[in-house]
């Protein structure tokens, strides 16, 4: 009698961890963890994205690995990097530990990326970064290849390729100024908040920027949440800036557009604003943030090429604003993991990394081809430049985000000039012009 | 730039003012340490936001109201959480730090992290020795200086104020001579409330609205409480301007470490509790009360 209920007992508890193990019947769906700040723009950007993606795979049957066909399945895990490098750290564990996923794709700050990116390369996971734009994390894959060859940057280009790009603004806005208003001399301020993707930056503006022909009249540096900068614009009007370089990546970004406009610094907004490239930043700012000029992926009406519009389309009918460029986990799954894994017929990231490193596919923002570094080394970072990614520069008018540029832009003096579909001609604030044109 | 300085520095210290005299009052008369003090301010603010982006309901309103709920708030939490521990200090801290980080949470599956605003009351600047002030700037610093006006009314003027003040004093002696002490413990925790739900309402349409709003101010306001003077409500009100300035001087004065404007103040503090560790008005030793 014992000895029967210690044998149904152990049968028991066998059926109890095959239930709660499904590991154990052999994975029958691809598993990709979607990492981010799941409570703001961004991760649900990353979020929507994925879903959308993995919704249209789903829909045509899944993808062909091998012979057998696997649908996706999507793990949310909530990294709430803004606040915790530890929650950051412990959502990735749990991805790669309890959910044990094939893939995963997100992230977006530097600090958590970095974390969370040892992570996945010590468990041999593909990582797509759809978030943070550091250097550094491209990088180690040139300098330690075997352990950093699980990790791509799908989006957005490199910080050196940022900074590039909102150079390229300011000199474009800048010339615009000149002209119209007859300056002489363009004055700059660069007001960059305090934090580690803003210091290089501050270390060049002020050596490239008079070498365009321009005067840095002042640095200023506000904490990431400052709520009030009234001190900064008050001194920056003061220097008699032209223009404001602005790199900000938190709510200061709405507070000094909104101060700004409430107080018409005579003074044009130019740089990364990422509060600005969301559709709610109007609201935000009271609609104090008019002309307000950020870098950014998408815009309404902007078609890089022939996959923008639809994606856009759906992603505003589906979700009811323009995605950030956090959604490009849209292009990560569809465009660069899919046919990946249905060229190398497996999930094994060894053989999926040897294809993928090797591609060049078109994306919804452009198309995407993963660098090398001068030494020849893989650098699995998007190359900048016409035809691959370019990003965009929109502004605030009237409440509405209008993609300005590139428009009639030459990358060199004997490139092509290039005009994104939908862009619209950069417009100078009415205060601005009433202050200095003569 | 002097009046710029002027201008900031009565903003925050007026802020800071409002925060730390209602800490100051609840710690004086109930000996509690409310580290959700703050958490308050911002529950305000959001249902400020609330009341007028989606009830449409006048800001001044939508303001008046945001202060009553809050301050109800205030109380029920006061009934339910501080209450029965009230005599075990280090069990209050741990209580009102999780309230603190509850509301957060709250606010943040509400609102998600999204950044937003409220508009302002009154729009435009008025330009004084060729530097703008915005006029809801103004309006800020006139409101905060009434209120503040307002609780020394109360406190000084008033039998409320006396008991407030005798039961801060010394609470056993006030409970001898017939006062309440346990009820005038839950009516200054309204009016600490309350005056964190000023604080909200008057900086609101300066400020971007999030759930981690509540931290850096949290800070701040212990800075002023202790340089102040634990429980010294003058003390208290003259360290938020001190702080307030100080922070000021700091984004004008070093344009490249703006961000370390909150750092410098919490030094100035500790520059002054070494000289004098009491506090600018604090006692030294506890027989002296």
């Amino acid at each position: 009698m014992k000895k029967t209920s210690f044998l149904w007992s152990i049968l028991l508890v066998l059926l109890l961890v095959m239930a709660v193990s499904p590991a154990a019947w052999g994975a029958k769906v691809i598993k990709i963890g979607v990492i981010g700040p799941m409570n703001f723009v961004q991760g649900k950007g990353h979020w929507n994205g994925a879903t959308m993606a993995a919704e249209e795979i789903n829909a045509r049957g899944g993808l062909w690995v091998g012979k057998k066909k696997m649908k996706v399945e999507l793990v949310k895990a909530d990294s709430n990097e803004f606040l915790s490098m530890t929650d950051a750290t412990n959502a990735m564990e749990l991805l790669l530990t309890r959910h044990k996923v094939d893939f995963i794709v997100g992230g977006f700050r530097t600090e958590a990326v970095l974390a969370m990116q040892d992570m996945a390369m010590d468990y041999k996971k593909i990582f797509l970064g759809c978030g943070a734009a550091t250097d550094e994390i491209c990088t180690r894959v040139a300098k330690d290849y075997n352990t950093y060859k699980y990790w791509f940057r799908h989006t957005p280009i490199n910080s050196t390729n940022l900074g590039k790009t909102s150079f390229i603004h300011v000199g474009t806005v800048a010339a615009i100024m000149k002209k119209y208003l007859n300056i002489p001399k363009i004055k700059v301020a660069v007001v960059a908040a305090k934090a580690t993707w803003t210091e290089g930056v501050v270390k060049v503006s002020p050596v490239i920027l008079p070498k365009m022909g321009m005067e840095v009249v002042g640095v200023w540096r506000p904490s990431p949440v400052a709520t009030d900068v009234t001190a900064e614009l008050s001194a920056i009007q003061r220097s008699g800036a032209h223009i404001i370089f602005n790199w900000f990546s938190a709510s200061a970004g709405i507070t000094f557009s909104r101060q700004a406009g409430e107080l018409k610094i005579p003074a044009m907004q130019v740089g990364i604003n990422v509060e600005a490239q969301k559709d709610s930043f109007w609201e935000a700012t009271q609609g104090m943030g008019n002309y307000v000029m950020t870098l950014n992926t998408y815009a309404r009406g902007v078609e890089v090429n022939e996959l923008t519009a639809p994606f856009m389309n759906r992603y505003i009918d589906r979700f009811g604003e323009t995605p950030t460029y956090t959604a490009d986990t849209y292009g990560a799954i569809i465009y660069a993991l899919a046919p990946t894994i249905e060229e190398a017929e497996t999930l094994d990231s060894d053989k999926i990394v040897a294809i993928l490193e090797n591609r060049e596919y078109a994306v919804p923002s452009g198309r995407i081809a993963y660098m090398k570094d001068a030494q020849g080394r893989h650098l699995h970072d998007v190359k900048w430049g016409p035809g691959y990614e370019t990003a965009l520069g929109v502004q605030w008018q009237d409440g509405e985000l209008k993609g300005v540029w590139p428009n009639r832009w030459k990358a060199s003096a004997d490139a092509p000039e290039i005009t994104y579909k939908g862009v619209v001609p950069y417009k100078i604030a009415p205060w601005v012009i009433e202050k200095y044109k003569k | 730039m002097i009046l710029d300085i002027i201008t900031s520095g009565l903003i925050n210290g007026s802020v800071y003012a409002l925060l730390a005299i209602g800490f100051s009052l609840i710690f004086g008369a109930a000996r509690i340490v409310n580290l959700a003090h703050t958490a308050f301010y911002m529950v305000a603010s959001y249902c400020i936001y609330y009341a007028t982006h989606k009830m449409g309901i006048h800001p001044v309103l939508a303001m008046l109201v945001a202060i009553i709920l809050v301050t109800l708030i205030g109380l029920v939490c006061y009934r339910i959480f501080i209450n029965p521990i009230r005599e075990h200090e280090a069990a209050v801290l741990i209580a009102t730090i999780a309230l603190a980080m509850a509301m957060q949470e709250i606010m943040l599956l509400i609102f998600t992290g999204d950044f937003l605003s409220v508009p302002s009351l009154v729009s435009g600047y008025l330009k004084i020795i060729g530097v703008k002030i915005a006029y809801q700037q103004l309006l800020t610093i006139c409101v905060a200086l009434l209120i503040l006006a307002g609780v020394w009314v109360l406190l000084k003027k008033t039998r409320l104020g006396l008991a407030i003040r005798s039961t801060a004093d010394d609470r056993e002696v006030a409970n001898l001579m017939g006062m309440n002490e346990s009820r005038v413990a839950m009516i200054t925790m309204g009016v600490s409330v309350g005056l964190a739900g000023f604080a909200g309402a008057v900086v609101v349409p300066l400020t971007v609205v999030n759930p981690h709003m509540w931290m850096h101010p949290l800070i701040m306001m212990l800075a002023v409480v202790v340089l102040g003077g634990l429980g010294s409500l003058k003390g208290s009100f003259i360290g938020a301007y001190i702080l307030g300035f100080a922070e000021s001087l700091v984004v004008f004065l070093i344009p490249l470490g703006a961000f370390l404007k909150g750092s410098v103040a919490l030094c100035i503090m500790i520059l002054v509790l070494v000289i004098r560790p009491e506090g600018l008005f604090g006692v030294a030793f506890e027989e002296e009360r």
